[in-house]
Protein backbone atom coordinates (compact mmCIF):
# COMPACT_ATOMS: atom_id res chain seq x y z
CA UNK A 1 0.00 0.00 0.00
CA UNK A 2 2.38 2.70 1.17
CA UNK A 3 4.99 1.44 -1.33
CA UNK A 4 2.11 2.03 -3.84
CA UNK A 5 1.39 5.65 -2.61
CA UNK A 6 4.75 6.26 -2.45
CA UNK A 7 5.34 5.49 -5.75
CA UNK A 8 2.51 7.57 -7.26
CA UNK A 9 3.53 10.34 -5.35
CA UNK A 10 6.91 10.24 -7.14
CA UNK A 11 5.34 9.89 -10.30
CA UNK A 12 3.43 12.69 -10.14
CA UNK A 13 6.04 15.48 -8.40
CA UNK A 14 9.24 14.24 -10.09
CA UNK A 15 12.22 15.37 -7.60
CA UNK A 16 14.03 17.47 -9.61
CA UNK A 17 17.46 15.84 -8.42
CA UNK A 18 16.48 12.33 -9.16
CA UNK A 19 15.65 13.48 -12.75
CA UNK A 20 18.68 15.49 -12.91
CA UNK A 21 20.33 12.30 -11.80
CA UNK A 22 19.00 10.29 -14.72
CA UNK A 23 19.85 12.44 -17.00
CA UNK A 24 23.52 12.94 -16.11
CA UNK A 25 23.56 9.15 -15.71
CA UNK A 26 22.07 8.42 -19.36
CA UNK A 27 24.45 11.51 -20.35
CA UNK A 28 28.14 9.32 -18.81
CA UNK A 29 26.52 6.12 -20.52
CA UNK A 30 26.38 7.85 -23.83
CA UNK A 31 29.67 9.53 -23.22
CA UNK A 32 31.88 5.93 -22.30
CA UNK A 33 30.22 4.37 -25.38
CA UNK A 34 31.57 6.97 -27.09
CA UNK A 35 34.86 6.83 -25.92
CA UNK A 36 34.73 3.22 -26.67
CA UNK A 37 34.00 4.15 -30.31
CA UNK A 38 37.12 7.01 -30.35
CA UNK A 39 39.89 4.56 -31.23
CA UNK A 40 38.18 3.04 -33.97
CA UNK A 41 36.76 6.29 -35.87
CA UNK A 42 40.64 7.42 -35.50
CA UNK A 43 41.68 4.02 -37.40
CA UNK A 44 38.70 4.08 -40.04
CA UNK A 45 39.72 8.14 -40.34
CA UNK A 46 43.48 7.50 -40.84
CA UNK A 47 42.60 4.85 -43.06
CA UNK A 48 41.95 7.49 -45.74
CA UNK A 49 45.40 9.82 -44.58
CA UNK A 50 47.53 10.26 -47.43
CA UNK A 51 50.89 10.08 -44.66
CA UNK A 52 52.34 6.90 -43.24
CA UNK A 53 51.83 8.52 -39.52
CA UNK A 54 50.83 11.14 -37.25
CA UNK A 55 49.70 14.01 -39.13
CA UNK A 56 46.66 14.41 -41.48
CA UNK A 57 48.03 15.23 -45.08
CA UNK A 58 44.91 14.69 -47.43
CA UNK A 59 42.43 12.43 -48.36
CA UNK A 60 43.53 9.21 -50.39
CA UNK A 61 41.77 5.77 -51.01
CA UNK A 62 45.77 4.14 -52.30
CA UNK A 63 45.96 2.00 -48.79
CA UNK A 64 42.88 0.15 -50.46
CA UNK A 65 44.27 -0.23 -53.62
CA UNK A 66 47.79 -1.12 -51.67
CA UNK A 67 45.87 -3.40 -50.01
CA UNK A 68 44.52 -5.49 -52.72
CA UNK A 69 47.81 -6.44 -53.76
CA UNK A 70 49.47 -7.14 -50.49
CA UNK A 71 49.64 -10.46 -50.58
CA UNK A 72 51.53 -10.75 -47.03
CA UNK A 73 48.89 -9.38 -45.20
CA UNK A 74 45.85 -11.28 -46.74
CA UNK A 75 47.97 -14.36 -46.11
CA UNK A 76 47.53 -13.44 -42.45
CA UNK A 77 43.92 -12.90 -42.78
CA UNK A 78 43.67 -16.24 -44.55
CA UNK A 79 45.86 -17.97 -41.50
CA UNK A 80 43.27 -16.35 -38.97
CA UNK A 81 40.21 -17.03 -41.09
CA UNK A 82 41.36 -21.05 -41.13
CA UNK A 83 42.38 -21.13 -37.82
CA UNK A 84 39.34 -19.51 -36.76
CA UNK A 85 36.58 -21.53 -38.91
CA UNK A 86 38.81 -24.66 -38.32
CA UNK A 87 39.18 -24.60 -34.28
CA UNK A 88 35.30 -23.17 -34.23
CA UNK A 89 34.47 -26.66 -36.32
CA UNK A 90 36.20 -28.52 -33.76
CA UNK A 91 34.76 -26.74 -30.12
CA UNK A 92 31.22 -26.78 -31.70
CA UNK A 93 31.54 -30.89 -31.75
CA UNK A 94 33.00 -31.45 -28.30
CA UNK A 95 32.24 -28.40 -26.84
CA UNK A 96 28.20 -29.83 -27.22
CA UNK A 97 28.71 -33.26 -26.97
CA UNK A 98 30.38 -32.57 -23.84
CA UNK A 99 27.58 -30.51 -22.31
CA UNK A 100 25.21 -32.89 -23.83
CA UNK A 101 27.31 -35.74 -21.99
CA UNK A 102 27.37 -34.24 -18.79
CA UNK A 103 24.11 -33.35 -18.38
CA UNK A 104 23.20 -37.36 -18.85
CA UNK A 105 26.03 -38.05 -16.07
CA UNK A 106 26.97 -38.58 -13.52
CA UNK A 107 29.96 -39.32 -11.61
CA UNK A 108 32.54 -38.26 -8.79
CA UNK A 109 34.62 -35.46 -10.51
CA UNK A 110 31.92 -33.98 -12.51
CA UNK A 111 32.19 -30.52 -11.39
CA UNK A 112 35.95 -31.12 -11.54
CA UNK A 113 35.58 -31.88 -14.99
CA UNK A 114 33.84 -29.23 -15.66
CA UNK A 115 35.85 -26.14 -14.29
CA UNK A 116 38.84 -27.79 -16.07
CA UNK A 117 36.88 -27.36 -19.22
CA UNK A 118 36.36 -23.95 -18.52
CA UNK A 119 39.38 -23.06 -17.33
CA UNK A 120 40.69 -21.60 -20.80
CA UNK A 121 38.72 -18.25 -19.89
CA UNK A 122 39.21 -18.00 -16.09
CA UNK A 123 42.99 -18.54 -16.57
CA UNK A 124 45.36 -15.58 -17.40
CA UNK A 125 46.31 -17.05 -21.31
CA UNK A 126 49.90 -17.01 -20.94
CA UNK A 127 49.55 -19.78 -18.79
CA UNK A 128 48.18 -21.71 -21.53
CA UNK A 129 50.22 -20.29 -23.90
CA UNK A 130 53.75 -20.39 -22.10
CA UNK A 131 52.65 -24.47 -21.39
CA UNK A 132 51.91 -24.92 -24.86
CA UNK A 133 55.37 -23.56 -26.16
CA UNK A 134 57.43 -26.03 -23.89
CA UNK A 135 55.45 -28.82 -23.66
CA UNK A 136 55.21 -28.99 -27.60
CA UNK A 137 59.07 -28.37 -28.05
CA UNK A 138 60.36 -31.17 -25.27
CA UNK A 139 57.24 -33.41 -27.71
CA UNK A 140 59.15 -31.84 -30.75
CA UNK A 141 55.68 -31.09 -32.59
CA UNK A 142 56.53 -28.70 -35.54
CA UNK A 143 54.85 -25.21 -34.81
CA UNK A 144 52.36 -23.59 -37.05
CA UNK A 145 48.33 -24.04 -38.17
CA UNK A 146 48.40 -27.51 -36.36
CA UNK A 147 49.44 -26.26 -32.91
CA UNK A 148 47.52 -22.80 -33.24
CA UNK A 149 44.34 -24.51 -34.04
CA UNK A 150 44.90 -27.24 -31.43
CA UNK A 151 45.40 -24.15 -28.57
CA UNK A 152 42.73 -21.52 -30.19
CA UNK A 153 40.15 -25.10 -29.75
CA UNK A 154 41.08 -25.36 -26.48
CA UNK A 155 40.04 -22.09 -25.56
CA UNK A 156 37.12 -21.75 -27.87
CA UNK A 157 35.03 -25.00 -26.41
CA UNK A 158 34.09 -23.66 -23.07
CA UNK A 159 32.23 -20.54 -25.01
CA UNK A 160 29.93 -23.50 -26.62
CA UNK A 161 29.91 -25.45 -23.77
CA UNK A 162 28.91 -22.90 -21.37
CA UNK A 163 25.81 -21.41 -23.97
CA UNK A 164 24.67 -25.06 -24.95
CA UNK A 165 24.90 -26.14 -21.21
CA UNK A 166 22.86 -23.55 -19.74
CA UNK A 167 19.83 -24.03 -22.64
CA UNK A 168 19.69 -27.62 -21.77
CA UNK A 169 19.88 -26.81 -18.23
CA UNK A 170 16.94 -24.56 -18.58
CA UNK A 171 15.09 -27.26 -21.04
CA UNK A 172 12.00 -29.29 -20.03
CA UNK A 173 13.94 -32.80 -20.03
CA UNK A 174 9.99 -34.07 -20.47
CA UNK A 175 10.58 -33.28 -24.04
CA UNK A 176 13.18 -35.99 -24.91
CA UNK A 177 11.41 -38.35 -22.22
CA UNK A 178 7.73 -37.99 -24.36
CA UNK A 179 9.60 -38.49 -27.56
CA UNK A 180 11.32 -41.80 -25.79
CA UNK A 181 8.20 -42.74 -24.59
CA UNK A 182 6.55 -42.10 -27.68
CA UNK A 183 8.94 -44.96 -29.42
CA UNK A 184 11.95 -42.20 -30.71
CA UNK A 185 15.47 -43.72 -30.29
CA UNK A 186 17.88 -42.06 -28.52
CA UNK A 187 19.52 -40.64 -31.62
CA UNK A 188 15.99 -39.38 -33.03
CA UNK A 189 15.08 -38.00 -30.11
CA UNK A 190 18.42 -36.13 -29.90
CA UNK A 191 17.68 -35.14 -33.08
CA UNK A 192 14.27 -34.05 -33.56
CA UNK A 193 13.75 -32.53 -29.55
CA UNK A 194 17.16 -31.41 -28.72
CA UNK A 195 19.20 -30.25 -31.34
CA UNK A 196 16.76 -28.07 -32.80
CA UNK A 197 16.48 -26.73 -29.36
CA UNK A 198 20.30 -25.58 -28.34
CA UNK A 199 20.98 -24.73 -31.97
CA UNK A 200 20.76 -20.74 -31.20
CA UNK A 201 23.19 -21.44 -28.06
CA UNK A 202 25.42 -23.79 -30.67
CA UNK A 203 25.62 -21.13 -33.17
CA UNK A 204 25.84 -17.71 -30.23
CA UNK A 205 28.61 -19.65 -28.51
CA UNK A 206 30.62 -20.07 -32.06
CA UNK A 207 30.33 -16.74 -32.82
CA UNK A 208 32.14 -15.61 -29.61
CA UNK A 209 34.51 -17.99 -29.93
CA UNK A 210 34.86 -17.37 -33.52
CA UNK A 211 35.54 -13.50 -32.75
CA UNK A 212 37.74 -14.64 -30.03
CA UNK A 213 40.21 -16.70 -32.10
CA UNK A 214 40.09 -14.05 -34.71
CA UNK A 215 41.37 -11.60 -32.35
CA UNK A 216 43.50 -14.21 -29.92
CA UNK A 217 47.40 -12.62 -29.79
CA UNK A 218 48.97 -14.46 -26.18
CA UNK A 219 48.21 -17.71 -27.43
CA UNK A 220 49.22 -17.41 -30.86
CA UNK A 221 51.85 -15.52 -29.71
CA UNK A 222 53.22 -18.33 -28.26
CA UNK A 223 52.27 -21.53 -30.68
CA UNK A 224 52.22 -19.81 -33.97
CA UNK A 225 55.29 -21.28 -36.63
CA UNK A 226 58.12 -19.43 -37.96
CA UNK A 227 55.37 -19.03 -41.27
CA UNK A 228 52.08 -19.06 -40.17
CA UNK A 229 51.39 -15.70 -38.39
CA UNK A 230 47.93 -14.37 -37.94
CA UNK A 231 46.83 -11.24 -38.19
CA UNK A 232 46.78 -10.36 -35.11
CA UNK A 233 49.89 -11.52 -34.73
CA UNK A 234 51.11 -9.43 -37.83
CA UNK A 235 49.49 -6.75 -36.13
CA UNK A 236 51.48 -6.92 -33.31
CA UNK A 237 54.79 -7.09 -35.16
CA UNK A 238 53.94 -4.12 -37.37
CA UNK A 239 52.93 -2.04 -34.20
CA UNK A 240 56.45 -1.91 -32.64
CA UNK A 241 57.90 -0.33 -36.17
CA UNK A 242 55.34 1.18 -36.93
CA UNK A 243 52.04 -0.04 -39.07
CA UNK A 244 51.09 0.98 -42.36
CA UNK A 245 48.08 2.45 -43.28
CA UNK A 246 47.17 -0.44 -45.37
CA UNK A 247 46.19 -2.25 -42.04
CA UNK A 248 44.03 0.73 -40.96
CA UNK A 249 42.64 0.20 -44.85
CA UNK A 250 41.76 -3.68 -43.96
CA UNK A 251 40.41 -3.07 -40.53
CA UNK A 252 38.13 -0.25 -42.30
CA UNK A 253 36.43 -3.35 -44.56
CA UNK A 254 36.79 -5.84 -41.43
CA UNK A 255 34.73 -3.39 -39.59
CA UNK A 256 32.20 -3.00 -42.38
CA UNK A 257 31.97 -6.81 -42.47
CA UNK A 258 31.34 -7.09 -38.70
CA UNK A 259 28.39 -4.65 -38.37
CA UNK A 260 26.59 -6.55 -41.70
CA UNK A 261 27.08 -9.54 -39.36
CA UNK A 262 25.63 -8.40 -36.75
CA UNK A 263 22.60 -6.61 -38.13
CA UNK A 264 22.46 -9.99 -39.75
CA UNK A 265 22.43 -11.65 -36.56
CA UNK A 266 19.68 -9.74 -34.80
CA UNK A 267 17.65 -9.95 -37.60
CA UNK A 268 18.05 -13.56 -37.61
CA UNK A 269 17.15 -13.55 -34.25
CA UNK A 270 14.45 -11.03 -34.07
CA UNK A 271 12.89 -13.69 -36.81
CA UNK A 272 13.23 -17.09 -34.27
CA UNK A 273 12.00 -15.41 -31.61
CA UNK A 274 9.01 -13.91 -33.42
CA UNK A 275 8.37 -17.74 -34.57
CA UNK A 276 8.92 -19.09 -31.11
CA UNK A 277 6.00 -16.66 -29.51
CA UNK A 278 3.90 -17.75 -31.91
CA UNK A 279 4.31 -21.22 -31.81
CA UNK B 1 17.92 -36.72 -12.93
CA UNK B 2 19.97 -38.56 -9.74
CA UNK B 3 16.69 -38.42 -8.14
CA UNK B 4 15.19 -40.81 -11.02
CA UNK B 5 18.37 -42.79 -11.41
CA UNK B 6 17.80 -43.69 -7.59
CA UNK B 7 14.26 -44.44 -7.68
CA UNK B 8 15.15 -47.11 -10.99
CA UNK B 9 17.76 -48.46 -9.09
CA UNK B 10 20.56 -47.27 -11.64
CA UNK B 11 23.71 -47.24 -10.27
CA UNK B 12 24.92 -43.79 -9.43
CA UNK B 13 27.85 -43.46 -11.61
CA UNK B 14 26.87 -43.10 -15.32
CA UNK B 15 29.69 -41.60 -17.96
CA UNK B 16 27.92 -40.95 -21.52
CA UNK B 17 29.89 -41.46 -24.37
CA UNK B 18 29.45 -38.56 -26.12
CA UNK B 19 31.87 -36.98 -23.16
CA UNK B 20 34.76 -39.04 -23.74
CA UNK B 21 35.76 -36.51 -26.54
CA UNK B 22 35.59 -33.46 -24.18
CA UNK B 23 37.52 -35.60 -20.94
CA UNK B 24 40.72 -36.33 -24.19
CA UNK B 25 40.73 -32.61 -24.59
CA UNK B 26 40.86 -31.76 -21.24
CA UNK B 27 42.98 -34.03 -20.41
CA UNK B 28 45.69 -33.52 -23.17
CA UNK B 29 45.40 -30.06 -23.83
CA UNK B 30 44.42 -28.74 -20.24
CA UNK B 31 45.85 -31.04 -17.38
CA UNK B 32 48.96 -32.38 -18.98
CA UNK B 33 50.29 -28.96 -20.12
CA UNK B 34 49.58 -27.60 -16.41
CA UNK B 35 51.21 -30.76 -15.10
CA UNK B 36 54.17 -30.07 -17.35
CA UNK B 37 54.89 -26.46 -16.07
CA UNK B 38 54.61 -27.31 -12.49
CA UNK B 39 56.85 -30.45 -12.66
CA UNK B 40 59.33 -27.40 -15.01
CA UNK B 41 58.88 -24.85 -12.53
CA UNK B 42 61.31 -27.39 -10.16
CA UNK B 43 63.59 -28.59 -12.67
CA UNK B 44 67.43 -26.89 -13.20
CA UNK B 45 68.21 -24.99 -16.48
CA UNK B 46 70.11 -26.37 -18.86
CA UNK B 47 73.27 -24.54 -19.60
CA UNK B 48 72.28 -23.41 -22.78
CA UNK B 49 68.50 -24.44 -23.60
CA UNK B 50 65.61 -26.42 -22.30
CA UNK B 51 66.46 -27.99 -18.91
CA UNK B 52 68.26 -30.60 -17.20
CA UNK B 53 66.53 -33.52 -15.16
CA UNK B 54 67.69 -32.40 -11.51
CA UNK B 55 65.21 -31.54 -9.51
CA UNK B 56 65.88 -28.16 -7.78
CA UNK B 57 64.05 -25.32 -6.29
CA UNK B 58 66.60 -22.69 -7.60
CA UNK B 59 63.53 -21.11 -9.82
CA UNK B 60 62.03 -20.60 -7.11
CA UNK B 61 64.49 -19.00 -5.13
CA UNK B 62 64.73 -16.67 -8.11
CA UNK B 63 61.31 -14.94 -6.81
CA UNK B 64 62.60 -13.32 -4.27
CA UNK B 65 65.62 -11.73 -5.99
CA UNK B 66 64.48 -7.84 -5.50
CA UNK B 67 64.55 -6.74 -9.43
CA UNK B 68 61.80 -9.21 -10.14
CA UNK B 69 60.06 -8.77 -6.98
CA UNK B 70 59.85 -5.23 -8.10
CA UNK B 71 58.80 -6.07 -11.43
CA UNK B 72 55.84 -8.87 -9.40
CA UNK B 73 54.84 -5.36 -7.54
CA UNK B 74 54.48 -3.60 -10.41
CA UNK B 75 52.01 -6.26 -11.76
CA UNK B 76 50.20 -6.64 -9.23
CA UNK B 77 49.42 -2.65 -8.51
CA UNK B 78 48.50 -1.95 -12.45
CA UNK B 79 46.05 -4.84 -12.28
CA UNK B 80 44.84 -3.42 -8.87
CA UNK B 81 44.18 -0.13 -9.87
CA UNK B 82 42.99 -1.25 -13.30
CA UNK B 83 40.06 -3.48 -11.56
CA UNK B 84 39.71 -0.44 -9.33
CA UNK B 85 39.19 1.56 -12.35
CA UNK B 86 37.11 -0.66 -14.45
CA UNK B 87 34.75 -0.90 -10.90
CA UNK B 88 34.52 2.98 -10.24
CA UNK B 89 33.66 3.62 -14.12
CA UNK B 90 31.86 0.76 -14.94
CA UNK B 91 29.28 0.57 -12.35
CA UNK B 92 27.15 3.46 -12.90
CA UNK B 93 27.39 2.46 -16.80
CA UNK B 94 26.25 -0.83 -15.61
CA UNK B 95 23.60 0.16 -13.09
CA UNK B 96 21.99 2.92 -15.71
CA UNK B 97 22.20 0.75 -18.65
CA UNK B 98 20.05 -2.06 -16.72
CA UNK B 99 17.79 0.66 -15.93
CA UNK B 100 17.17 1.65 -18.93
CA UNK B 101 13.78 0.17 -21.03
CA UNK B 102 14.34 -3.61 -22.29
CA UNK B 103 14.74 -2.31 -26.00
CA UNK B 104 17.61 0.63 -25.23
CA UNK B 105 18.95 -2.10 -22.84
CA UNK B 106 19.84 -4.27 -25.47
CA UNK B 107 21.10 -1.69 -28.26
CA UNK B 108 23.71 -0.55 -25.63
CA UNK B 109 25.01 -3.67 -24.68
CA UNK B 110 25.47 -3.71 -28.76
CA UNK B 111 27.12 -1.06 -29.33
CA UNK B 112 29.28 -1.39 -25.79
CA UNK B 113 29.92 -4.76 -26.93
CA UNK B 114 30.32 -4.10 -31.41
CA UNK B 115 33.72 -2.58 -31.01
CA UNK B 116 35.38 -5.84 -29.55
CA UNK B 117 35.01 -7.75 -32.74
CA UNK B 118 37.12 -5.53 -34.42
CA UNK B 119 40.63 -6.64 -33.88
CA UNK B 120 42.29 -5.16 -30.22
CA UNK B 121 45.72 -4.37 -30.92
CA UNK B 122 43.70 -2.27 -33.97
CA UNK B 123 41.92 -0.19 -31.80
CA UNK B 124 45.46 0.31 -28.94
CA UNK B 125 46.38 1.21 -32.44
CA UNK B 126 43.62 3.79 -32.63
CA UNK B 127 44.33 4.87 -29.08
CA UNK B 128 48.09 5.30 -30.12
CA UNK B 129 47.43 7.82 -33.13
CA UNK B 130 44.85 9.69 -30.35
CA UNK B 131 48.10 10.45 -27.75
CA UNK B 132 50.99 10.23 -29.88
CA UNK B 133 53.20 13.23 -30.13
CA UNK B 134 51.81 14.31 -33.63
CA UNK B 135 48.68 12.76 -32.46
CA UNK B 136 45.25 14.14 -32.61
CA UNK B 137 44.83 15.24 -29.59
CA UNK B 138 47.95 16.90 -29.40
CA UNK B 139 47.37 18.88 -32.54
CA UNK B 140 43.71 19.46 -30.96
CA UNK B 141 45.10 21.17 -27.98
CA UNK B 142 47.86 23.06 -30.42
CA UNK B 143 45.07 24.35 -32.30
CA UNK B 144 42.52 25.48 -29.65
CA UNK B 145 45.59 27.06 -27.91
CA UNK B 146 45.32 25.15 -24.92
CA UNK B 147 49.34 24.25 -25.14
CA UNK B 148 52.41 25.28 -26.50
CA UNK B 149 53.94 22.22 -26.58
CA UNK B 150 52.83 18.75 -27.26
CA UNK B 151 52.27 16.74 -24.67
CA UNK B 152 54.35 13.31 -24.02
CA UNK B 153 51.46 11.03 -23.32
CA UNK B 154 52.15 7.74 -24.45
CA UNK B 155 54.75 5.59 -22.42
CA UNK B 156 53.95 5.81 -19.29
CA UNK B 157 52.13 3.72 -16.81
CA UNK B 158 48.87 6.29 -17.18
CA UNK B 159 48.42 5.24 -21.21
CA UNK B 160 49.16 1.53 -19.70
CA UNK B 161 46.56 1.94 -17.21
CA UNK B 162 43.86 3.66 -20.26
CA UNK B 163 44.61 0.64 -22.91
CA UNK B 164 44.05 -2.08 -19.91
CA UNK B 165 40.39 -0.32 -18.94
CA UNK B 166 39.39 0.14 -22.40
CA UNK B 167 40.50 -3.64 -23.08
CA UNK B 168 38.57 -4.99 -19.97
CA UNK B 169 36.09 -3.06 -18.86
CA UNK B 170 33.30 -4.72 -20.61
CA UNK B 171 33.98 -7.73 -18.53
CA UNK B 172 33.23 -5.68 -15.05
CA UNK B 173 30.03 -4.09 -16.99
CA UNK B 174 28.70 -6.83 -17.83
CA UNK B 175 29.07 -8.72 -14.85
CA UNK B 176 28.00 -6.33 -13.02
CA UNK B 177 24.73 -5.30 -15.09
CA UNK B 178 23.58 -8.87 -14.59
CA UNK B 179 23.48 -8.71 -11.09
CA UNK B 180 21.79 -5.23 -10.85
CA UNK B 181 18.97 -7.32 -13.95
CA UNK B 182 18.60 -9.81 -11.00
CA UNK B 183 18.03 -6.77 -8.30
CA UNK B 184 14.67 -6.83 -7.34
CA UNK B 185 13.87 -2.97 -7.34
CA UNK B 186 10.57 -3.40 -4.98
CA UNK B 187 13.41 -3.66 -2.36
CA UNK B 188 14.85 -0.34 -2.72
CA UNK B 189 11.48 1.01 -3.46
CA UNK B 190 11.03 -0.08 0.61
CA UNK B 191 13.57 1.12 1.75
CA UNK B 192 13.15 4.91 0.09
CA UNK B 193 9.62 4.52 1.40
CA UNK B 194 10.93 3.71 4.53
CA UNK B 195 12.77 7.11 5.08
CA UNK B 196 16.15 6.49 3.57
CA UNK B 197 17.96 8.91 1.28
CA UNK B 198 18.74 7.37 -1.85
CA UNK B 199 22.93 7.11 -0.99
CA UNK B 200 21.74 5.00 1.99
CA UNK B 201 18.85 3.32 0.18
CA UNK B 202 22.30 2.33 -2.15
CA UNK B 203 24.86 1.76 0.54
CA UNK B 204 22.25 -0.75 2.42
CA UNK B 205 20.26 -2.42 -0.36
CA UNK B 206 21.85 -2.09 -3.63
CA UNK B 207 25.51 -2.75 -2.99
CA UNK B 208 25.26 -5.48 -0.87
CA UNK B 209 22.52 -6.76 -3.55
CA UNK B 210 24.67 -6.53 -6.58
CA UNK B 211 28.63 -7.40 -4.46
CA UNK B 212 28.65 -10.92 -6.44
CA UNK B 213 28.78 -8.81 -9.81
CA UNK B 214 31.03 -6.74 -8.23
CA UNK B 215 33.35 -9.41 -7.46
CA UNK B 216 32.74 -11.90 -10.73
CA UNK B 217 33.66 -8.24 -12.37
CA UNK B 218 36.33 -7.25 -10.31
CA UNK B 219 38.37 -11.20 -10.79
CA UNK B 220 37.19 -11.17 -14.87
CA UNK B 221 39.70 -8.25 -14.61
CA UNK B 222 42.29 -8.86 -12.22
CA UNK B 223 43.49 -12.20 -13.93
CA UNK B 224 43.85 -11.27 -17.24
CA UNK B 225 45.41 -7.75 -16.77
CA UNK B 226 48.74 -9.69 -15.15
CA UNK B 227 48.70 -11.40 -18.00
CA UNK B 228 48.35 -9.29 -21.12
CA UNK B 229 51.85 -8.24 -22.20
CA UNK B 230 51.24 -6.60 -25.57
CA UNK B 231 49.42 -3.72 -23.62
CA UNK B 232 52.36 -2.33 -21.45
CA UNK B 233 54.26 -3.38 -24.53
CA UNK B 234 52.14 -1.05 -27.24
CA UNK B 235 51.35 1.83 -24.82
CA UNK B 236 54.07 1.55 -22.30
CA UNK B 237 57.06 1.51 -24.53
CA UNK B 238 58.21 -1.41 -23.26
CA UNK B 239 59.54 0.45 -20.00
CA UNK B 240 57.68 -1.11 -17.74
CA UNK B 241 57.69 -4.91 -17.31
CA UNK B 242 54.88 -6.65 -16.11
CA UNK B 243 54.60 -10.30 -15.30
CA UNK B 244 53.61 -11.12 -18.69
CA UNK B 245 56.51 -9.57 -19.96
CA UNK B 246 58.58 -11.09 -17.93
CA UNK B 247 57.08 -14.94 -18.60
CA UNK B 248 57.04 -13.76 -22.77
CA UNK B 249 61.25 -12.97 -22.15
CA UNK B 250 62.03 -15.82 -19.93
CA UNK B 251 60.63 -18.10 -22.61
CA UNK B 252 61.92 -16.47 -25.64
CA UNK B 253 65.16 -14.03 -24.73
CA UNK B 254 66.30 -15.19 -21.60
CA UNK B 255 65.80 -18.96 -22.11
CA UNK B 256 65.24 -19.66 -18.58
CA UNK B 257 62.42 -21.82 -19.12
CA UNK B 258 62.33 -22.94 -15.52
CA UNK B 259 61.39 -19.62 -14.01
CA UNK B 260 59.14 -18.77 -16.89
CA UNK B 261 57.67 -21.85 -15.51
CA UNK B 262 57.95 -20.77 -11.69
CA UNK B 263 56.14 -17.19 -12.69
CA UNK B 264 53.12 -18.84 -14.32
CA UNK B 265 53.02 -21.32 -11.66
CA UNK B 266 52.97 -18.41 -8.94
CA UNK B 267 50.13 -16.56 -11.86
CA UNK B 268 48.07 -19.91 -11.64
CA UNK B 269 47.89 -20.11 -8.12
CA UNK B 270 47.12 -16.09 -7.61
CA UNK B 271 43.85 -17.34 -9.90
CA UNK B 272 42.57 -20.35 -8.53
CA UNK B 273 42.59 -18.62 -5.40
CA UNK B 274 40.67 -15.44 -6.49
CA UNK B 275 37.98 -18.02 -7.92
CA UNK B 276 37.18 -20.26 -5.02
CA UNK B 277 37.53 -16.74 -2.91
CA UNK B 278 34.40 -16.13 -4.98
CA UNK B 279 32.56 -19.56 -4.93
CA UNK B 280 32.61 -18.80 -0.97
CA UNK B 281 31.56 -15.13 -0.74
CA UNK B 282 28.90 -16.14 -4.15
CA UNK B 283 27.91 -19.51 -2.13
CA UNK B 284 28.72 -22.32 -4.54
CA UNK B 285 28.65 -20.38 -7.83
CA UNK B 286 30.77 -20.47 -10.38
CA UNK B 287 32.35 -17.42 -12.34
CA UNK B 288 31.47 -18.50 -15.77
CA UNK B 289 27.59 -17.87 -14.87
CA UNK B 290 28.27 -14.31 -14.63
CA UNK B 291 29.10 -14.02 -18.09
Amino acid sequence: MRSNLGRLLRQSTPITSSRWLRLSSRFYVALLLLLTYLPVIIVVAYSFNEGRYGVWRGFTTQWYTRLLTNRSIRANLMNSLKVAFASCGIAIVIGTAGAVGMTRSHFWGKDLLENLAIAPLMLPEIILGMAYLTLFTAMKVTFGMGTLIIAHSTFCIPYIYLNVQSRLAGMDPNLVEAARDLGASPGRAFRDITLPLITPSIFSGAILAFAMSMDDVVISFFVKGVTSDTLPIRIYSLSKVGITPEVYALCALMLVVIIMAIALFYTIRKITQRRTFHA
Amino acid sequence: MSRKSKLLGRPSFYLSPALWPLIISVALFIVLPIIYIVNLSFLQRGATWGVTDVHTLEAYRKLADPTYFAIFANSLRIATLTTLACLVLGYPFAYTTASLPPGRRQLVLLLLLAPFWLNSLIRLNGWILFLRYDGVLNNLLLKLGVIREPLRLLHNQGAILLGMVYGLISFMILAIYNSVEKLDRSLLEAARDLGASPLRAFLTVTLPLTLPGIIAGSILVFVPSIGLFFISDLLGGGKDMLLGNLIATQLLSARNWPFGAVLSVVMLLITVLLIRLYRVFSGGKSIGEML
